[in-house]
């Protein structure tokens, strides 16, 4: 079926089977592969995107459920092609990675996070992102990224991660 | 984990869905699709036609009516979660909202998706029970509804007639100051499905006598089940830790413990008991103003 869907600021139509995942869509019909496949069930977080500017996992959402909304990738995360926003910057900064698999949805979790809390103590950083699995860095690092990127952030007095 | 093939419908009303779900036999109704989607994914569902009611209008929304505060199905559990209403009319809602799932799944799943789906562990079920709510539902043959107790029929089963949709969600409001709640888990993680929850609610007079007390358990049981007989026990008690040990003992010991791989029977009793007295300890010092 043809469904037309907002992505990062852009209209895009695209000819899909409905059972296609917002996520398969993403990735092979518009080729953001910064949303990353995981485990396709909702439990890893890796494939997360903002549906209406909310973290949500884009493979518990079909291709057509998706009209309508504003989605957001980690693409748009960035201020220009070959840069880093602030968030992305800090996760370089704090090496909050290691093989990066699951950074975009860090990422995003992130910066809805900072969007409505600017100073999120670590408790609610670690809530923010409980629902995202990393299984390389043990988390410390990432919490540490987001901390900076929270700082950074409230110093440059910007959107959250333009 | 991929889903079989389907036909998708997004009807614009209600009337418009209850019609598609009459004449397909294997259609399902897809709200915030949490768990029907990775259900379909790992194939233990396999709909031949979803049809998704996000676009509905009057299916979304928190009002108060009467006694009762209306949540329609489709409300996001996130809108619910930070809710003034559910704060302010809610408490025990408002407390275990944070419970379900993670921020991402809250902000897709819905209300009435979870209270249909009917998980064993899911907590607004569980709150649903314990405030003794009612769901309500429309079909082509017309509106229909029932009481939360009457609701809940074993796991991922109900009694929602095959061809009728949820529309809306009840919760009595508890009239009066002095009300306290209390909502605990235990699950291998923060946030998986519960092995056991309980939930209280209770309501004391100004000398810290309980008037008024609701007490459920949820995820050890096939559907969520609230104790009357320890509600009833401890009303007219102070809530002292042995009034409450005392009153537990029965109705713990009578529940319908599920056997699964992740918990024996016997230690979802001993949780239970010890969660449900955590609960209700919570509720009073919160009552009383104590913080714990």
């Amino acid at each position: 079926m043809k469904i037309t869907l907002h992505v990062n600021a852009g209209e895009r139509t695209v000819d899909v089977e409905p059972r296609t995942t917002l996520l398969d869509c993403l990735r092979d019909e518009l080729r953001l592969t910064g949303a990353h496949s995981g485990c396709e069930h909702g439990v890893c977080g890796a494939c997360t995107v903002l549906i209406d500017g909310e973290p949500a996992r884009s493979c518990l959402m079909f291709a057509p459920q998706a009209e309508g909304y504003e989605i957001t990738t980690v693409e748009a995360m960035s201020p220009a092609p070959g840069e880093l926003g602030i968030i992305q910057d800090a996760f370089c900064a704090a090496h909050g990675m290691q093989c990066g698999y699951c950074t975009p949805g860090m990422i995003l979790t992130a910066h809805a996070l900072l969007k409505h809390n600017p100073s999120p103590t670590r408790a609610e950083i670690v809530e923010a992102i409980s629902g995202n699995l990393c299984r390389c860095t043990g988390y410390g690092q990432i919490v540490e990224a987001i901390e900076l990127a929270a700082q950074r952030l409230r110093g440059a007095n910007t959107e959250a991660a333009r | 984990m991929k889903a079989a093939p389907f036909d998708y419908a997004r009807p614009k009303s209600l009337g418009e869905a209850a019609s598609l779900l009459a004449a397909h036999e294997d259609a399902r109704i897809i709200a915030g699709g949490q768990t029907l989607v990775p259900m379909m994914a790992m194939r233990l569902a396999r709909p031949t036609l979803l049809i998704d009611i996000a676009h509905i209008d009057g299916l979304s929304g928190i009002c108060e009516e009467g006694a009762q505060v209306v949540i329609g199905a489709m409300t996001r559990q996130a809108s619910a979660e930070k809710s003034s209403l559910v704060h302010a009319k809610l408490p025990l809602l408002a407390a275990a909202l944070p419970w379900v799932g993670h921020t991402p799944t809250r902000n897709r799943g819905t209300v009435g998706g979870s209270v249909a789906n009917a998980d064993p562990a899911a907590e607004i079920p569980l709150v649903l029970v314990t405030l003794d709510g009612e769901v309500r539902w429309q079909s082509e043959k017309g509106q229909g509804g029932c009481k939360a107790n009457e609701f809940f029929a074993g796991p991922m089963s109900t009694e929602l007639p095959a061809s009728a949709i949820l529309t809306e969600v009840r919760f009595p409001v508890w009239d009066g100051g002095n009300i306290g709640v209390g909502f605990h888990e235990a699950s291998a993680r923060r946030s998986d499905f519960a092995y056991v929850s309980a939930a209280a609610q209770v309501q004391l007079d100004g000398n810290g006598k309980c008037i008024r007390c609701a007490l459920g358990i949820g995820g050890a049981t096939p559907f969520p089940v609230k104790l009357d007989a320890a509600c009833a026990a401890l009303e007219g008690t102070m809530l002292d830790a042995k009034d409450i040990a005392a009153a537990l003992v029965a109705d713990v010991a009578g529940l319908d413990i599920m056997v699964d791989g992740h918990a024996s029977p016997a230690y979802r009793r001993r949780v239970a008991a010890a969660l449900a007295a955590r609960a209700l300890s919570d509720a009073r010092d919160a009552a009383t103003g104590v913080r714990a």
